[in-house]
């Protein structure tokens, strides 16, 4: 790598106090053994003066190539993301320009046949999913009080373990879970609000999580300023620690409202699909915008059924886009600064 | 080894913002420089430029010049990386790599240089450890994790690691500040015999220490906040501490402010 | 916290061993209110213990009759017939579909996730981070449904050729013989899957990476470290455990995958011949069950597609409570 044995020209310069050490005096010095010494061009030794402005070249080159491969990894992962988002937009798009598909159904139209509206699949997929938040945050956000606020010890570990354990049942899960109690035990038929159930539990976890963050940025400091002011433990939580989190809380809200806005196996397995309005979620069947995506599924060949597809996939990706980025703006403009 | 450093008229800036400004000195081979001053004025910026480490805050950069020898440091042609390796740092708070062995921290920078013969590894090694008197301590246990040493051990870990590169230039930046008195007292010998070796410049908030471990210090000031930092005055230790030349280092060293 | 993941490696206060946010809190006083409020949460969080110990308890209960009626072996036979007079069950195709298809999902995804975290964290300029970070977090809203449409219209066709040339060139190699089957493969699953899943990689391990302390690269950089040695010596090491629950999490998103998997995968019809090929075809635990949702019509049916999927909850379950050890210990360390 450099020469070892640095036979340096004497210095031109002498120090200012005169007592430099003759190079030869210097070779051995403490940092390289007499002994066994570094051999030579075996180790960093000392550098040639001559040798300093240039890195060893290998390391150089595995520093570009290093840089290179992580671009091109950014650069690869970006791609799905162009394609999938291009070819929903550019072949879903023209679906959404008519009029029909904001205000029609899919009554009477087979898969044959072009066009029909998604408004009873788009109001469904919303009713669905609102009564389904309805019954999670709540759920959610007293359970992530109780872990932040109350709770210390054994049931306070079992409820976050547990809380971690929901958070990875697959979603056909948890359908096949509700199918099990709601219609096998229960003997109540598939429905709306059978689906709807299922996705509580696929909600539930994404609530905890993030309003127990929101609540753990709240400072300790409001809190004692309220018990300081004789205010209950449970006006404080209520009043001051709830309020200050709140946006970031909302935002948690949305975006687990975005995730079980696409999931599809609870319905596959206890909402079956209908072609028309339906506003009933408790009997029957009810029409959501995966539902519809997946009803045309075996007709893909089919231009007519394909572009309904994208149609319905193009309606449901701007759902989701809408709630996310309301949730990241609200996120931005009411967050507890850290 | 040990060289010469020779500064130039550097000011340092992030940005816009002037951090350091006007800096001339020279430092001597084989000597112990100390940099003493208040809070915030600039004398630990001023020690990364020596070695280029301003330059990984982004917007970091300086004006001036640094001459390794006849070598300057901020060559175009010259690279940080090489500047590094010539020019060794120990940091304030220890910061041995913590998934490494003492072994290995040592030797970290070895391999990178892509030293991979074993026994030319452990004379490294045995010789650095040595050095910073840390070999008696740990020759037993050199696979056990670096970071389960006791922060005196730690920090000569770190001067270890530093000087396992033989570098030219050694510079610490408060190396005492986050250790015990027993401890710093470790380190403070290690300076003295290290300064046969190497070219040594350490900052410190301690001007007892100053006093104790140098041969020239450097006094720099800060005006107001938010101006850049100066260097003041430089001079041999003896003199900066029983006849200082400006009023604001005599200040200084009286404890008038601090 | 990542709300890709939902799991913070930058937990600063204490969780539930920990001391109370106010240490010695007295200000629940037992008032009325207190209690009711204070019991409502208890309440909240004794609700979630009990759904998910009554998700393992039903799904047993149910499968459990299905199971002792089942004449073939349950986990070692291929044979899917839970219907008639003598119903015989394995899952044997499918546990075999799902883990190759989630492990090549994983092989691509972890390499490229943990390139792309290194690169928002370490490489991208300052003014790319947050965009950066965006995009790829914005692979994780895509719903899943719009990965199999677009998977089964836009990128089959583009893959088959692929897949063409591979069995050409390669085709010797069990793992790469050509089956016949087109499409639907273990192989372009796995390939889907890993896209669905890298954002779940690289959010965790871009948290890691984040937190190496400055310390640690500086000094690395100060022994003369190029940018990328210093990665590799003090940036890789301290986010390893944060890599690997990542992984682990997106391991278990990819084998409870149901919807993009359905969309795309080529059922395999009976009697077909048992292959290593990646290329063949096959339904995942998920795919099958939602494929034959309309067939629950009776109890033993019902039962072996429970059956199944209790299979795929203790799978889950235990490659995610892998990743929580690995971060909990993490954190511990840490602090």
């Amino acid at each position: 790598m450099t020469a070892a044995i640095d036979r340096r020209t004497p210095d031109d310069r002498s120090s200012s106090d005169g007592s430099d050490l003759p190079d030869a005096a210097r070779s051995g010095g403490p940092a390289v053994p007499a002994a066994g010494a570094t051999p030579p061009g075996d180790g960093p030794g000392r550098e040639a003066l001559s040798e300093m402005s240039h890195p060893h070249r290998a390391r150089a080159v595995k520093n570009g190539v290093a840089k290179g491969v992580m671009w091109a990894a950014f650069a690869l992962a970006m791609v799905p993301l162009v394609w999938i988002l291009g070819t929903v937009v550019a072949k879903g798009m023209h679906m959404l320009t008519t009029m029909t598909w904001w205000t029609g159904n899919q009554r009477n139209i087979n898969s044959d046949d072009f066009g029909g509206g998604a408004r009873h699949a788009i109001e469904g997929t919303l009713q669905m999913v609102a009564f389904t938040t309805l019954i999670a945050v709540p759920i959610g956000i007293l359970t992530a009080v109780y872990l932040v606020e109350y709770g210390r010890g054994p049931l306070a570990r079992a409820i976050s373990f547990t809380v971690d354990i929901l958070s990875g049942v697959p979603s056909i899960v948890a359908a096949l879970f509700i199918y099990a109690v709601w219609v096998t035990t229960f003997g109540l038929g598939r429905s709306g609000f059978a689906a709807s159930l299922a996705l509580v539990l696929l909600m539930i976890p994404v609530v905890v999580r993030s309003t127990e963050e929101m609540l753990k940025l709240v400072p300790n400091e409001l809190r004692e300023a309220a018990y300081a002011l004789g205010v209950p433990k449970w006006v404080t939580v209520v009043k001051v620690v709830l309020r200050t989190a709140y946006s970031g809380i909302i935002t948690g809200v949305l975006l687990g409202i975005a995730r079980v806005m696409g999931e599809t196996a609870p319905l596959l397995i206890l909402a079956p699909y209908t072609k028309n309005f339906q506003r009933d979620l408790f009997n029957g069947n009810f029409p959501t915008l995966p539902m519809m995506i997946n009803q045309d599924r075996g007709d893909f060949a089919l231009t007519t059924a394909a572009e309904r597809m994208w149609g319905a996939a193009l309606t449901l990706i701007l759902l989701v886009l809408l709630l996310n980025v309301i949730g990241r703006v609200i996120a931005h403009f009411g967050s507890v600064k850290k | 080894m040990a060289k010469r450093i020779d500064v130039s008229d550097l000011n340092v800036y992030y940005g816009s913002f002037q951090a350091v400004e006007g800096v001339s000195m020279t430092v001597e081979p084989r000597s112990v420089t100390a940099f003493i001053g208040p809070s915030g004025c600039g004398k630990s910026t001023f020690l990364r430029t020596l070695n280029r480490m301003h330059e990984v805050i982004p917007g970091g950069r300086v004006e001036g010049k640094v001459m390794l020898d006849d070598q300057d440091l901020y060559a175009s042609s010259m690279d940080p990386v090489t500047v590094r390796r010539t020019v060794g740092m120990v940091f304030q708070r220890p910061n041995p790599f913590p998934t490494m062995s003492i072994y290995d921290n040592v030797a970290a920078g070895l391999r990178l240089n892509g030293v991979k013969n074993k026994k030319t590894l452990d004379g490294i090694v045995e010789t650095s450890l040595k050095g910073a008197n840390l070999w008696n301590e740990v020759k037993d246990r050199l696979s056990k994790p670096g970071a389960g040493l006791s922060g005196g051990q730690q920090q000569r870990l770190c001067i270890a690691r530093a000087i396992a590169v033989q570098p030219q230039v050694l510079l610490m930046d408060e190396p005492c500040s986050a250790l015990d008195p027993i401890s710093t007292l470790a380190v403070e010998d290690l300076i003295n015999e290290l300064k046969s070796d190497y070219t040594i410049v350490i900052v410190t908030h301690n001007m007892q220490q100053a006093a104790r471990v140098s041969d020239r210090t450097a006094f720099f000031n800060i005006r107001k906040t938010g101006d850049p930092g100066r260097l003041v005055e430089i001079d041999d230790t003896t003199r900066i501490f029983n006849n200082p030349s400006e009023q604001a280092t005599e200040d200084y060293i009286s404890g008038r402010f601090g | 916290m990542s709300t890709v993941t939902g799991v913070s490696t930058a937990d600063q206060t204490p969780g539930p061993d920990g001391p109370q946010p106010l240490q010695g809190d007295r200000a629940s006083t037992g008032r009325f209110g207190d209690r009711i409020f204070g019991g409502a949460a208890t309440v909240s969080g004794i609700v979630v213990i009990a759904i998910v110990s009554l998700i393992a308890v039903f799904l047993v209960v149910q499968a459990v009759p299905a199971l002792m009626d089942n004449s073939a072996n349950f986990f070692t036979s291929r044979v899917w017939a839970p219907g008639g007079d003598k119903p015989a069950f394995g899952i044997l195709e499918f546990l075999w579909t799902t883990v190759a298809a989630s492990t090549i999902a994983m092989l691509i995804s972890v390499p490229v996730g943990v390139a792309v975290a290194l690169f928002i964290t370490q490489y991208a300029p300052a003014w790319l981070r947050r965009p950066a970070a965006t995009l790829v977090d914005l692979l994780a809203a895509v719903p899943s449904i719009v990965y199999g449409l677009w998977g089964l219209i836009a990128f089959a066709p583009v893959f088959k050729p692929v897949q063409g040339w591979i069995e050409d060139k390669l085709g010797w190699f069990p793992l790469f013989a050509p089956t016949g089957i087109s499409g639907g493969t273990i192989c372009f699953i796995g390939v889907v899957l890993a896209i669905m899943v890298l954002p779940i990689v690289t959010a965790l391990s871009r948290e890691v990476f984040d937190q190496t302390p400055t310390p640690h690269k500086e000094g690395a950089l100060a022994l003369g470290a190029t940018q990328w040695e210093m990665i590799r010596t003090a940036v890789l090491p301290f986010g390893r455990p944060g890599v690997i629950s990542a992984s682990m999490l997106a391991l278990g998103r990819a084998l409870g995958e149901t919807i993009a998997v359905t969309f795309l995968v080529s059922a395999l019809s009976d009697g077909s011949p048992w292959t290593w090929s990646i290329f063949n075809g096959g339904e995942t635990f998920a795919s099958k069950i939602a494929n034959n949702a309309a067939e629950f019509s009776n109890p033993t049916k019902t039962g072996a597609y429970i059956a199944a999927g209790l299979v795929l909850f203790v799978l889950t379950f235990v490659v995610n409570s892998i990743a929580r050890v690995v971060i909990e210990r993490r954190k511990a360390f840490t602090e």
